[in-house]
């Protein structure tokens, strides 16, 4: 069974600690974490009305998910008279259906795919290989985790935690038609061999199928917007074209796309404008020479619906950029895949007990420290550790914090709520613990508190409490 | 509210539990910094602001210590607290805490717009422009995440760090970037702490100062244990030691005391 | 299908406690959507025509594109024949059926030039843009038989013809533009906002160019004063 349909999610702490002991993920990590930071700042540094347009995207949304079932039929409407077809999933299942169901009417043996999240998160590789249809995933980053057998391990950037050593030796392992002694020793001619790969790939397929960044309720058009080009090609040399989107992604003008699209190449990856965006609308028209005959939109709830109205809404606004995983100590220390299913990071952190339910996702949302990095570059101003903390505590109220976090607050608790038992018992403590590390000033090992020790010595306490010795020294004066 | 009507007001010191407990120093410290600003300081008897419960979902115990705390500081002018992080529990979270309860929601607003973090109120709020204090040592500082990110605590210390006699501040890469404390985060994901830890003593060795600084106790805590586990000498302080020329009264964090730097 | 339709859009009312029919309601939506209101527009691309010129040539450069300006459409085809001969490609093009590309001297130069889509066999291409914006030095490019999709992204080395009086400031410009050629909430199968060469930072996070699409990207821009 893929990693799509059983998360590790739960495992989180164990998937760290390999993470943690990968040498090549850490090398990778090491370079994203410099990178992607510096290119934003630079990006921000050059737009005087970055801060404005930050909040000019965040109000288009939530104007828009306020009237969101109204733009939903106007996109619908649009579609349809623009030659299109929208079908509407309720689940993954369905989702899957609907794509699988248009591959057989059409008889297609092979798609590719441009590279979309909806489609990780419905598993439709799966769905399509059960059903005869090989699907090539043809971002290149994608194209590398498809040889791997793994899930992306970032939102734009799926192959990010992998060295150039270990691309070379998949390409070796995948390509067996070319000779194995060809020269890959460069980025470049790992580039062109994927190149040359995929572009007969391109044209052989039966139907393209892509993601959208956005959809347009004004002219019923869906956005993809790319770097290398590969959703393109997807999409306009195969006699049908079919979008995965889920519900969220809807836009109500082009104006309203167009103050989006500033703030998101820019806290994506630094740039001013992503490569190619690209805005489709229906089938290929009467005189065109190319394009598709067919023009599919399966529109995904997936449980999104059900978020509207709750704390969990603002996650909605989320237009995918990346840039909170970015920024994220936990996500430079351990990578994507350690989070256990499609989304990771921050946003992930959110996202995920949405959409797999909080016994599985309840990991996610505690493995933070709440610096609040990611929210301070969100371009969206989602307020992500807010709605951490929202997850711990429907955790807390469902009785699924673990029973050692339990005690150890309510313990705390009991004694912070007693003050003058509090100053007794802590004055006893901080004495005890003084006089054990007098010589050192430190502790090595605590019992209780390994998970502080195995990786840093612990601090003594000076011996006498603030408030005892304030009380001692003010009362003498 | 300016200076002139600030002054003797009075200030209720909170202190954070980790001061109470660990580091009374600091306390000093701040209590010293206030005083000398011309504010009367007073320490009522206190325990927790709530953090830890709040952060870990513990809605009801996060509360009731919240209320606590109200109840305790509210008769105060200002109430002031060396740490970003409670100060930003207090200030940002307070309020949202009681959400539903319009009444107690508009008590914490009351209250949250008295509390402030010890350097940025000296500095916003008491007009502070230098301080006495002499320190001719290297710092480097981080910037703690909850206050630079929750209250906007960035410039302020080095603003008064530049007033210190001798006191030359060498910027460490990154000082923005989180030390992988995180409160319980630490203990619960201790290895990814330990990890984000490494990470931040490698920039700050990297700066080459040979004192660390910081305005809350729990990433010193962090941080100081990383340096000594990788045996690296160093010297590591609360900001408000070395603002309040009180780096003799005892002991770098971590260190034993009678330990001569 | 129709089920889902109808259950997702009641759990969306539901949860916004709504029946979607409140007049209110559908007036934002109605106003919205015919009114198209400008959000923030940066001041960088607010310029006169020498200003547009002079941003859009320095944001394509920054994207990796080349941009050469000329005085009239007359001398496109020697501009193309110079730029393939100096890269050292073949003296071939691949151009659509667009009128303006049609109309100029192109039998002055050695160049060989076919019609039609791409098929992924060409390795040059020509197209003339539909609007280019300079806050970016983003081309606006419009599907149709004129300027096929396909010679955006097959030919290796793509050249496309910029007229500077289409060169707009920002892209709700350019978007109004497209608004008046098609009709209001009208578009053609394809529009391409196209910024620079294909590229990626897939491998190792090292960025390379012509990942899928052109390898080289140069942009003649006509400027006839």
């Amino acid at each position: 069974m893929s990693i799509h349909a059983n998360p590790t999610t739960p495992q989180f702490k164990e998937n760290a600690h390999k993470a943690l002991g990968d040498p090549q993920l850490q090398e990778a990590m090491g370079k994203l974490r410099v990178g992607f930071t510096a290119a934003r700042q630079m990006a921000m540094a050059k737009l005087p009305e970055f801060e404005a347009l930050r909040d000019s995207a965040r109000d288009i949304k939530n104007h828009t998910l306020a009237h969101l079932d109204l733009y939903l039929e106007a996109y619908e409407k649009k579609v349809t008279e623009s030659g299109g077809h929208v079908h509407f999933a309720r689940t993954a299942e369905e989702a899957r259906k609907a794509i699988v169901d248009i591959c057989k009417a059409r008889g297609a043996k092979t798609v590719t795919k441009g590279k979309s999240m909806v489609s990780e998160e419905i598993a439709l590789n799966d769905a399509l290989q059960e059903a005869g249809v090989t699907p090539v995933e043809t971002d290149l980053g994608e194209y590398i985790i498809q040889l791997r057998g793994e899930i992306p391990s970032h939102i734009i950037a799926p192959a990010v935690h992998l060295t150039k050593d270990q691309v070379e030796n998949d390409f070796r392992r995948g390509h067996t038609h070319l000779p194995a002694d060809r020269d890959l020793r460069e980025p470049t001619q790992l580039l062109t061999e994927a190149r040359g790969i995929l572009r007969e790939k391109f044209l052989a397929a039966d139907i393209g199928i892509t993601g959208a960044n956005f959809l347009i309720a004004e002219t019923g058009t869906s956005i993809i917007v790319t770097n290398e080009g590969n959703g393109d090609l997807t999409q306009i040399l195969p006699k049908c074209h079919i979008v995965i989107a889920s519900i969220e992604k809807i836009t109500p003008t082009l104006e309203d796309v167009s103050q989006l699209l500033r703030v998101l190449a820019r806290s994506a990856t630094g740039q001013e404008m992503s490569v190619y965006t690209t805005l489709s609308t229906g089938p290929r028209r009467p005189d065109d020479v190319d394009g598709p005959e067919e023009y599919h939109v399966v529109l995904l709830d997936n449980g999104r619906s059900s978020m509207i109205g709750t704390q969990f809404q603002e996650m909605l606004r989320c237009i995918r950029c990346g840039a909170c995983m970015n920024h994220c100590p936990v996500y430079h220390a351990v990578g994507g895949h350690a989070y256990g299913w499609v989304y990771p990071g921050p946003m992930g952190a959110v996202l995920t007990p949405s959409l797999i339910g909080v016994e599985k996702g309840g990991q996610l949302p505690n493995a933070s420290t709440f610096c609040g990095r990611c929210e301070s570059v969100c371009p969206m101003r989602i307020p992500l550790p807010g709605m951490m903390r929202h997850w711990r505590e429907r955790e807390f109220e469902r009785h699924l914090a673990p029973a050692g976090v339990r005690y150890g607050l309510g313990a705390w608790a009991f004694f912070a709520k007693r003050p003058s038992l509090y100053r007794a018992a802590t004055r006893v403590a901080m004495h005890v613990m003084g006089y054990y590390a007098r010589k050192t000033g430190k502790f090595h090992a605590l019992p209780l508190a390994s998970g502080w020790t195995d990786w840093r010595d612990f601090p003594a306490p000076e011996g006498e409490t603030f408030q005892a010795k304030w009380k001692r020294e003010r009362t003498r004066k | 509210m300016n200076e002139a009507t600030a002054r003797g007001k009075s200030v209720g010191l909170m202190a954070t539990c980790l001061v109470d407990l660990f580091r009374p120093t600091v306390g000093f410290a701040a209590a010293k910094l206030l005083e000398d600003a011309g504010c009367t300081v007073d320490v009522p008897s206190q325990t927790c602001c709530g953090q830890p419960a709040y952060n870990s979902g513990d809605k009801a115990h996060a509360r009731a210590l919240a209320l606590q705390m109200i109840e305790t500081f509210e008769k105060y002018d200002y109430v002031v607290t060396p740490s970003g992080s409670c100060g930003g529990t207090m200030i940002k979270h307070y309020p949202e805490m009681f959400e539903g309860d319009p009444e107690l929601q508009r008590r914490a607003q009351r209250f949250s717009a008295k509390c402030f973090e010890l350097v940025s109120f000296l500095t916003d709020v008491m007009k502070i422009e230098k301080v006495a204090s002499a320190f001719p040592r290297r710092v480097t500082y981080h910037d703690s995440c909850s206050g630079l990110r929750e209250l906007g605590v960035q410039a302020q210390p080095r603003k008064l760090l530049a007033t210190v006699q001798g006191l030359e501040l060498v910027e460490m890469k990154d000082s923005d970037v989180c030390c992988g404390f995180g409160g319980t985060f630490a203990v619960k994901f201790g290895e990814i702490s330990g990890q984000i830890v490494e990470r931040k003593t490698q920039d700050i060795i990297a700066s080459e100062a040979p004192v660390l600084l910081a305005g809350d106790l729990g990433c010193l805590m962090n941080m100081a244990g990383r340096l000594s586990r990788k045996g690296r000498e160093m010297e590591v302080r609360h900001v408000a030691e070395v603002l309040a020329n009180m780096t003799d009264e005892a002991p770098p964090i971590g260190e034993p005391a009678g330990v001569a730097r | 299908m129709s089920a889902a339709r109808d259950e997702i859009l009641g759990n969306i009312r539901r949860s916004l406690r709504v029946n979607g029919a409140e007049a209110p309601r559908r007036a934002n939506v109605d106003s919205r959507l015919a009114s198209a209101p400008r959000g923030v527009i940066p001041q960088r691309g607010q310029l006169d025509r020498k200003g547009r010129i002079d941003l859009f040539k320095q944001m394509a450069s920054a994207a990796f594109a080349s941009v050469a300006i000329v005085q009239s459409t007359g001398e496109v085809p020697a501009e193309a024949a110079r730029w393939l001969r100096d890269n050292n490609l073949p003296a071939t093009l691949r151009k659509g059926a667009d009128l303006r590309l049609a109309a100029m001297p192109w039998q002055e130069t050695a160049l060989e030039i076919s019609e039609g889509r791409s098929e992924g066999r060409d390795l040059n291409a020509i197209s003339h843009a539909f609007a280019g914006v300079a806050e970016s030095g983003t081309l606006i490019m419009t599907s149709g038989p004129e300027n096929p999709s396909t010679l955006n992204f097959l030919p290796d080395n793509h050249i496309v013809v910029l007229s500077a009086g289409d060169l707009d400031g920002d892209y709700e410009s350019a978007f109004a533009g497209v608004r008046e050629k098609f009709g209001k909430g009208q578009m053609p199968r394809t529009v391409n906002m196209i910024t620079g060469p294909s590229r990626s930072a897939d491998i190792a996070q090292t960025m390379l160019l012509g990942a899928h699409g052109p390898r080289k990207l140069h942009i003649v821009i006509v400027d006839e004063g």
